[in-house]
């Protein structure tokens, strides 16, 4: 079975000190470190385990400069055969509509049987991208899915609902499948991993080779427009406590008794 | 009288030192190609250079070996297995008499004649007894007191048996020659009287009522059935879990030397990276070292014993990984068929299974304990290596290393923020160390030190002692990575070597006397697994240096008379052999009750470890080893517990709390402890 997965690099926000960018449509991503989107390594988990049970061939696919490079590399590490970077200047401020666009271009160059991704990506948790592409190449989807079962021809997927009410579906293949996390536990990939596959080469295919019109594509192309990033206003009424933990706790539980939290 | 000697009373008509001569040469043949197989797979294995530092190799072999310098640490056993060692050593040349005497009637060896003879046959009759005595006690010790330690876990094949097997068999060396001694002095053979040999005439009084023929029969028999037996346990030794007998004063001699330090991927390879398969999947790839520990491995059960891995309960026993890959050499190795192919399944992950390789904190207590030098820490870290490189890795484990790798420390924090800590001291400008930059001491923070809020308050607190000392002194700041003890006992070389050569790189671009570091973990890795060596202390041997020179002085009254306790961190003690210095310095704090714990110093008794250990998930184990650590302190009354490591710390806090002792112990580092006296 040959999967397609389709990858996204994003900033590691957990611990770092957010601002806004001079422009007020972004953050500042300057000092940021970048990873990829957690719930794609699980897509690309899945795809490798299928592949090591039905055989055939993995290939990760990312819309992103060369600084993506590494995220892609370590997916090779992780046990994927090939990988591409699709890259064009044109590309710059792509939302997932666009994204979806690019990739869709990319997939109908060649043959899959099913293409997997992360149902969100951290960054903006549009969370659009897996259901457009399955619109734009006219095959079925399915998304949060947590569990994979390939048959002839077809899989059967579960999928988390709310609640802990999990739903069955049987898909035709070609497919595109988005991924919650949780669905494997993803390997680990050393520095020597990565190391070992150095030598394969990542080729970048751009909008020529992709067939795409410069108005489909990046900021042209993007249905959403960023009006304005900012901080959510202090609330009336939040407080941050400082001070040390047990002058914290200590202050805390006077505010629970004043208003009533706790008699 | 005198009774017909063995040799002058032929064998089924055939005359005896014929038949001395074929026992003698088909024991031999037999040892020699039992030998010879078992040597093959050393020399099929893996390399490991362990013929360096020969005189303290010999040095090694003396105390440890022949000296056998660790036995009393178990004392009951200990004692025993001191006089079973002796006796064996004593009667060897007994046995070579007695081999003699197949041949020529009175056959003695050089030397052995005279009075020096005659002394030596008081004493070998003494020892004989003795041996005997001995393996009476060690069989109804085993039978009816159990010891726990001598339990299996984890495997089908029990070896219990074969302990009675031998002892069984030395037993019958004893008595086979009580009977050819005593047969000889019951017909006055000897003219010397009991006293003289205790072990003859006891077996002359239990044969004291038969006849002269009877008697000359069993001078004969006894002989024989001696030769036999002798030979049979010769050839039982490399086939059994006695095979120590011979293989362990050898295992001592190539004992690992560079305590603390970790052994590379693989020795006398340049670049492991390029190797096909790195670590220890298969079992051939082990080193000859480690499968000689396999061979000599004698089932004591005392690595286990005080393994804190197996005391928590989780699926650690290290003695059972020298069992279980001993059983898979005499199955896979075996002596009289050909050797069986491996499985399809690797040994790493099967005959040693996952939980067990990360179940092991690296604390060493287990080499500590074993009598014969035995390894488990190289072996794990290999074995990790192998699984690593396969991918797996406990899920707790992953988020830390993915953040060193990306970060250069486990808490995902930026490095740019490095020295951030310093801003909350007051009045003290602690100097971030630029390329180029020179100082006397470089305060080497560490991950830890740096982004920990509790254990910032240490690095605060080494901060005011350094100034107070006057010794000038900085930091690497943004320019430090994770010191990488544990990545590189958590079998990721490839990250150890980034993380090292980064720090390496920071060093050699400044000038300074000496690195300093509280967190033994720190302070070991640059020491003993730096490829470059950098002249490095740990905080307390500072500290100590300091109260000598005078350079601080303590004053106060913080403790105020409560009862301390020093809980010896594995990597200053057991891996650096740092116990004085820290006891040292709590010894100059004024009004200081100190109270060992019953496991202290070489025993002291792991907390569960360091750098990303702090983030690792046990499911099986039913208590944290902090938790046992504290309850040992409790047990003495202890209501201060000084540490002088900071992953110590948070443990041992942790369990303060969790064992309902919050409010009655108090943990604190000794850099803290000093700090709050300073003068
Ligand atoms: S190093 Fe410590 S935890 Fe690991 S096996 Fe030895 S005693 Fe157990
Ligand atoms: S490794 Fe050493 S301490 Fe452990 S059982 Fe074997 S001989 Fe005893």
């Amino acid at each position: 079975m040959d999967i397609i997965v389709c990858v996204k690099r994003v900033p590691d926000t957990s611990e770092a000190d957010l601002a806004i960018d001079k422009g007020g449509k972004d953050i500042q991503k300057g000092g940021l470190d970048y990873d990829i989107n957690d719930w794609d390594r699980f897509a690309i988990e899945e795809a490798v385990l299928i592949k090591e049970k039905t055989g055939g061939k993995v290939t990760v696919v990312t819309v992103g400069d060369e600084d993506a490079e590494e995220m892609l590399r370590e997916g090779l590490a992780r046990g994927a055969d090939e990988a591409f970077l699709l890259w064009d200047e044109s590309f710059e401020g792509s939302d997932g509509y666009a994204t979806a666009h690019i990739l869709a271009a990319f997939l109908k160059q060649r043959s899959y049987d099913l293409v997997l991704t992360g149902t969100l990506a951290d960054d903006d948790c549009g969370g659009q991208f897996g259901g457009m592409l399955a619109a734009m190449l006219g095959v079925p989807v399915a998304t949060l899915v947590h569990k994979i079962e390939v048959k002839n021809g077809s899989i059967t997927v579960r999928r988390e609902l709310e609640a802990g009410l999990s739903e069955r579906l049987d898909i035709d293949l070609p497919a595109v499948v988005s991924v919650a996390t949780g669905i494997n536990e993803p390997r680990f990939v050393s520095i020597r991993a990565v190391r070992k596959v150095a030598s394969i080469e990542i080729p970048t295919v751009d909008r020529g080779e992709l067939g795409l019109d410069e108005a489909d594509v990046g900021s042209a192309g993007a249905k959403v427009e960023i009006e304005k990033v900012f901080l959510p206003p202090e609330g009336e009424g939040a407080e941050i406590i400082a001070g040390s933990p047990a002058d914290a706790a200590a202050r805390l539980a006077e505010i629970l008794k004043e208003k009533g939290g706790i008699a | 009288m005198t009774l017909l000697e063995p040799a002058d009373v032929p064998l089924a008509g055939i005359s005896a030192p014929i038949v001395a001569a074929a026992v003698l040469l088909a024991a031999i043949a037999i040892f020699s190609y039992v030998m010879l197989r078992r040597i093959q797979l050393l020399r099929a294995v893996l390399p490991d250079p362990r013929f360096s530092e020969i005189g303290r190799r010999i040095w090694l072999a003396i105390v440890y070996g022949f000296g056998q310098a660790r036995q009393p640490r178990y004392l009951g056993a200990g004692i025993m297995h001191i006089l079973l060692f002796a006796g064996f050593v004593i009667l060897s040349l007994r046995s070579l008499t007695l081999i003699g005497r197949g041949f020529s009637s009175g056959f003695h060896l050089p030397l052995m004649t005279g009075s020096v003879g005659f002394a030596y046959e008081v004493l070998k009759d003494y020892v004989v007894l003795m041996v005997l005595v001995v393996c009476i006690v060690a069989m109804v010790r085993r039978a009816v007191f159990k010891p726990a330690r001598y339990q299996h876990t984890g495997t089908s094949k029990g070896h219990g048996a074969e302990a009675y097997v031998i002892l069984g068999m030395v037993s019958a060396l004893m008595i086979t020659d009580m009977i050819y001694d005593g047969s000889a002095l019951a017909v006055g053979g000897h003219t010397s009287g009991a006293a003289l040999f205790p072990a003859a005439s006891l077996g002359a009084a239990f044969m004291g009522a038969a006849s002269q023929s009877t008697l000359s029969v069993l001078h004969v028999a006894g002989y024989w059935a001696h030769i036999l037996v002798f030979f049979t346990l010769l050839n039982y030794l490399p086939i059994s879990k006695h095979f120590h007998v011979i293989t362990a004063i050898p295992n001592v001699f190539f004992a690992k030397l560079n305590k603390g330090g970790i052994k590379p991927v693989r020795w006398g390879v340049d670049d492991w990276m390029e190797l096909e398969e790195c670590g220890v999947g298969r079992f051939e790839q082990f080193t000859w070292k480690h499968v000689l520990d396999f061979y000599s491995c004698a089932d004591c059960g005392r690595c286990s014993d005080n393994c804190p891995a197996a005391t928590v309960g989780r699926a650690l026993s290290p003695r059972m990984i020298s069992i279980k890959a001993r059983d898979y050499v005499y199955e896979h190795y075996p002596v009289f068929s050909a050797n069986k192919d491996p499985d399809d399944k690797p040994f790493t992950g099967n005959i040693v299974t996952e939980q067990e390789i990360w179940a092991c904190t690296t604390c060493g207590a287990c080499e500590q304990e074993c009598p014969i030098f035995i390894e488990y820490i190289d072996k794990i870290v290999d074995m990790r290596r192998y699984l690593v490189e396969q991918g797996e890795m406990p899920v707790s484990l992953q988020k830390p290393l993915q953040q060193i790798k990306k970060k250069g420390n486990a808490y995902g924090a930026t490095k740019t923020k490095r020295a951030e800590w310093t801003k909350a001291l007051e009045g003290i400008q602690v100097k971030e160390l630029q390329p180029g930059d020179a100082t006397d001491t470089l305060f080497f923070v560490d991950s830890c030190g740096s982004f920990d809020p509790r254990i910032q308050e240490i690095s605060k607190s080494f901060a005011r002692i350094l100034h107070r000392s006057g010794v000038e002194f900085g930091i690497l700041g943004k320019d430090e990575t994770d010191s990488g003890n544990e990545i590189r006992r958590l079998g990721e070389e490839g990250l150890f070597e980034q993380v090292s050569s980064k720090n390496i790189e920071a060093f050699q671009a400044r000038e300074f006397r000496e690195i300093v570091a509280f967190d033994p973990h720190a302070f070991n890795v640059i020491r003993n697994d730096y490829p470059v060596k950098f002249p490095v202390t740990h905080a307390s041997q500072m500290l100590a240096r300091f109260l000598e020179q005078g350079r601080i002085t303590l004053k106060g009254n913080y403790l105020a008379g409560r009862l301390v306790t020093y809980h010896d961190p594995c990597y200053l003690g057991r891996h650096n052999g740092v116990y004085n210095e820290p006891r040292a310095v709590l010894g100059r704090i004024p009004g200081m009750h100190l109270r060992e714990m019953h496991r202290s110093f070489t025993r002291s008794f792991c907390c569960s470890g360091g750098g990303p250990l702090l983030w690792y998930e046990n499911e099986e184990e039913k208590e944290r080893m902090g938790e046992r650590r504290v309850k040992m302190a409790a047990e003495i009354g202890a209501q201060v517990i000084v540490t002088a490591c900071p992953f110590c710390l948070i443990n041992l806090e942790d369990a303060v709390k969790t064992t309902g002792n919050e409010g009655k112990i108090e943990v604190i580092d000794l850099v803290e402890l000093v700090d709050r006296y300073l003068a």
